[in-house]
């Protein structure tokens, strides 16, 4: 178990303004590019807002599954690095992934995963200017509980659904 | 091609069932941007020369969900909605905040042009492979909550299944009607997200007239390349900056604290169907609303940092499960002290059902405080209502807001909105009732009064000369410069409350280096800016087919906006007519019309608008 830092999530506090988003994919791809971003924010209902990103979990069933080793963990940051150039898009990351997190690529086909930035996110940035205070950057001593944040996006709303609109919410999600 | 464009239109055909692309020249794109001021080139281009005789709600009205250049990319992404409008026969730039512009963009296209009429309920998707037309029977009649949360539905997994092992697709952003705009209520809105509505011009109605529910969109590509990159970013962060910082409107409040402030200390909010401007009650205040409902604090659109809105949750008692963003202050004006309600419950409540419902939140209560003057006068009845309907009752204007977006009983001449509603009930009762109607040009006039000339935003011409009526959003004060700005943020497609406290000259340079052109503040102002108003102008006072507006006539404030302030510290003050006139005539000079606000020959010539010469010439004589 080593340290590490991991982007803690406040669902409270997301805004939905898909900053986080526009940030990830002017760093990654260079120019505004939502659906091509590691970062990506569902709103199964107005309000029920879920940012969704890789966890980093301890025992990274994604990079064990890879049948060609394009995915491999940084040892400084704990992320999980893809290898486009080995990645044949077969998808099961996705399958292996306990919240359905990786996704593809929509012009190259190839599986995006969060990379934390080399250990400075920019949707981290983008949350904190603008004082959402959603996304997080901490240090955080590797557990298993990492795990348990890498849920299906829509169980995490239900969830949040019932948190904010009582037993309604059980209704709208 | 100028940055910021994906360059393509989709126009549908529900008639035919057909969808094509469709450009336009890079020098039409620089003259009149996007949304509202290329709509209105559309519009005179296509439905001018018949212009009195198209019928809004008929299938010869082109539906039109435009972005522009800036949209997506500047803070605060919005949608444009227009056509001919069925309030005010000309035409209104109604703009709605949420993540169906950048959908739109992202799937190839610039926005949506709808023709014709479909013969059963359907849907439009817009995805990158281009547009489809979708049976929407299983919508039809299904109110606002259950609308956004089938189509997401829906439409994830529908995309999900068409691209499999590529991972999770998620909701699309859309735009939709609810039962007002499906059975033609005049005024419905067209809305987005929950309570988000392009409300202003009656759009939701003009949908409803095509059949069509919605219109959803999901891309996948890369937003549109923008002319000089480096520069939009470095002028997205000074903009963000300034808006985060910015307290106008406040990004803690919101507008939700301008329900007891705005009548308390500004006496320019709508009391019971404006009989009055001021109230004292304390009751309404923004805290009492965010202690206990606000479940959001800060809640946002695509690229937003102004998080303006507050979504709230009744959590208790007969309205539980209530759910809206916000109210803001128009709702809590409108739903609220203009029927005399004051218990922030109650506002919310009646907020929740107008929305669902797809009424407009300025539009419907101001009519349905209309009908409860008329009560409160004995103009009209118990017998011709089914009930009383006393001032404070939220029960009975909920039960009013069903029947109207049903067309049932009262509802059915209510759902005309208040003008047309007010020469019907005065025809039938023989009384004057457009005394008691404020609006102009038919669509009713936002929150913000002029008689104390202590608002912010409205003072003496605000309405009265304004081509879009009664909109608030885009006021024709301060000689033109108001107008100017807002047919600019409605042209690039932007928030309007995006570019609060930042300096204009900073949206253009954002402009300049989105798109590459060379437009600045003052050739916007003197021509394409005026332009777009001139040709708004013409079509408003062309006019038709059900009503035509006489130039100065009906370029005056409602009859209300002239009587005494009966309380509050500006009691006894009202709109000054002498100033009205005086601005007026002013207005129309810089704007290059006549006397009667006519544009004149010279004008149409130099601004390019020639083929409107014609009709105008009619209305000189």
């Amino acid at each position: 178990m080593s340290e590490s830092i991991c982007i803690a999530r406040d669902y409270e506090f997301c805004a939905g303004c898909h900053r986080c988003e526009i940030a990830c994919s002017l760093h990654h791809e260079g120019w505004i590019w939502p659906e091509a971003s590691r970062i990506r924010v569902f709103r199964p209902f107005p309000g029920v807002e879920v940012p969704h990103l890789c966890a980093q979990c301890d025992d990274y069933p994604c990079v064990e599954t890879c049948p060609v080793d394009a995915l491999t963990v940084d040892e400084k940051t704990t992320a999980v690095i893809v290898d486009a150039e080995k990645c044949i898009s077969c998808g099961n990351c996705i399958d292996a992934c306990p919240g359905d997190v990786p996704k593809m690529h929509p012009e190259t086909g190839k599986v995006l995963i969060c990379d934390l930035c080399d250990g400075d996110p920019e949707c981290v940035k983008a949350c904190q200017e603008a004082q959402y205070n959603c996304l997080r950057l901490i240090d955080e001593r590797r557990s298993v509980n990492r795990k348990l944040f890498s849920r299906h996006p829509l169980d995490v709303a239900k969830d949040l659904a019932v948190k904010f609109f009582g037993e309604k919410g059980e209704e709208v999600v | 091609m100028p940055g910021g464009y994906t360059g393509k239109f989709l126009e549908v055909d529900l008639s035919r069932e057909k969808a094509k692309e469709i450009t336009f020249s890079d020098e039409v794109l620089e003259d009149y941007l996007g949304g509202r001021g290329l709509a209105a080139k559309i519009l005179v281009d296509r439905l001018a020369s018949d212009w009195p005789k198209v019928d809004p709600l008929g299938p010869e009205n082109i539906f039109m969900a435009f972005t522009g250049p800036m949209t997506g990319i500047y803070p605060g992404s919005r949608t444009c909605c227009t056509g001919k409008s069925p309030m005010s026969n000309g035409m209104v730039g109604s703009t709605a905040s949420s993540e169906f512009p950048n959908q739109l963009k992202t799937a190839g296209y610039d926005g949506v042009i709808v023709t014709g009429r479909a013969t059963d309920p359907v849907y439009i998707l817009v995805t990158d492979d281009g547009g489809e037309i979708l049976g929407a029977e299983h919508l039809w009649g299904s109110l606002g909550e259950e609308t956004i949360k089938t189509l997401n539905r829906e439409v994830s997994a529908e995309l999900t299944s068409r691209h499999p092992r590529t991972g999770l697709w998620r909701d699309p952003g859309s735009i939709y009607i609810g039962p007002a705009g499906e059975n033609m209520v005049r005024n419905a809105a067209v809305m987005t997200k929950l309570s988000h509505a392009a409300g202003y011009g009656g759009y939701g109605s003009v949908m409803g007239s095509k059949n069509l529910k919605a219109i959803v969109a999901y891309g996948t590509r890369m937003f549109p390349r923008v002319h000089d990159p480096d520069s939009v970013k470095s002028l997205m962060k000074q903009a963000h900056d300034i808006v985060i910082s910015g307290e106008v409107p406040s990004r803690r409040t919101g507008t939700g604290y301008g329900g007891y402030s705005t009548g308390f200390g500004m006496s320019s909010e709508p009391v019971r169907n404006w009989q009055e401007e001021w109230h004292d009650r304390r009751s309404f205040g923004g805290p009492m609303f965010e202690t206990r409902y606000w479940v959001k604090k800060r809640w946002a659109d695509f690229n937003c940092s102004r998080a303006c809105l507050k979504v709230s949750c009744i959590k208790t008692g007969p309205w539980k499960g209530d759910i809206t963003d916000n109210p803001d202050y128009e709702l809590q004006a409108f739903c609220g002290p203009n029927l005399g309600i004051f218990e922030p419950e109650a506002n919310i409540h009646l907020t929740t059902v107008i929305d669902n419902l797809g009424h407009t939140g300025i539009g419907l209560p101001s009519t349905l405080g209309l009908a409860a003057e008329l009560y409160q006068r004995g103009i009209l009845t118990e017998e011709d209502i089914g009930f009383p309907l006393e001032w404070g009752n939220p029960e009975t204007f909920e039960k009013l807001a069903y029947m109207t977006a049903h067309r049932e009983g009262i509802g059915d001449i209510l759902a005309e909105g208040a003008y047309r509603a007010a020469l019907k009930i005065g025809e039938m009762k023989g009384v004057d009732c457009l005394q008691y109607t404020v609006h102009s040009k038919g669509i009713e006039i936002g929150a913000h009064g002029t008689r104390s000339d202590a608002d912010f935003l409205a003072h003496d011409i605000s309405y009265s000369v304004n081509v879009e009526g009664g909109n608030h959003t885009s006021v024709a004060n301060d000689g033109y410069q108001e107008n100017s700005r807002a047919a600019f943020s409605d042209s690039a497609v932007y928030c309007h409350f995006a570019d609060r406290r930042v300096p204009q000259e900073l949206t253009f340079q954002f402009l300049r280096s989105v798109t590459g052109y060379s437009t600045t503040v003052d050739g916007w102002r003197r021509v394409q800016g005026r332009r777009i108003i001139t040709a708004q102008r013409a079509l408003l006072l062309m006019g038709g087919p059900d009503i035509f507006w006489k130039p100065l006539t009906d370029d005056k404030n409602p009859p209300r906006f002239y009587e005494p302030l009966p309380s509050g510290p500006w009691k006894g003050k009202t709109t000054s007519m002498e100033r009205v006139i005086m601005r007026r005539n002013a207005y129309f000079e810089t704007l290059g019309w006549d006397e009667r606000g006519v544009p004149m020959k010279d004008t149409l010539d130099t601004l390019g608008l020639k083929n409107l010469e014609s009709q105008m010439a009619k209305l000189r004589e």
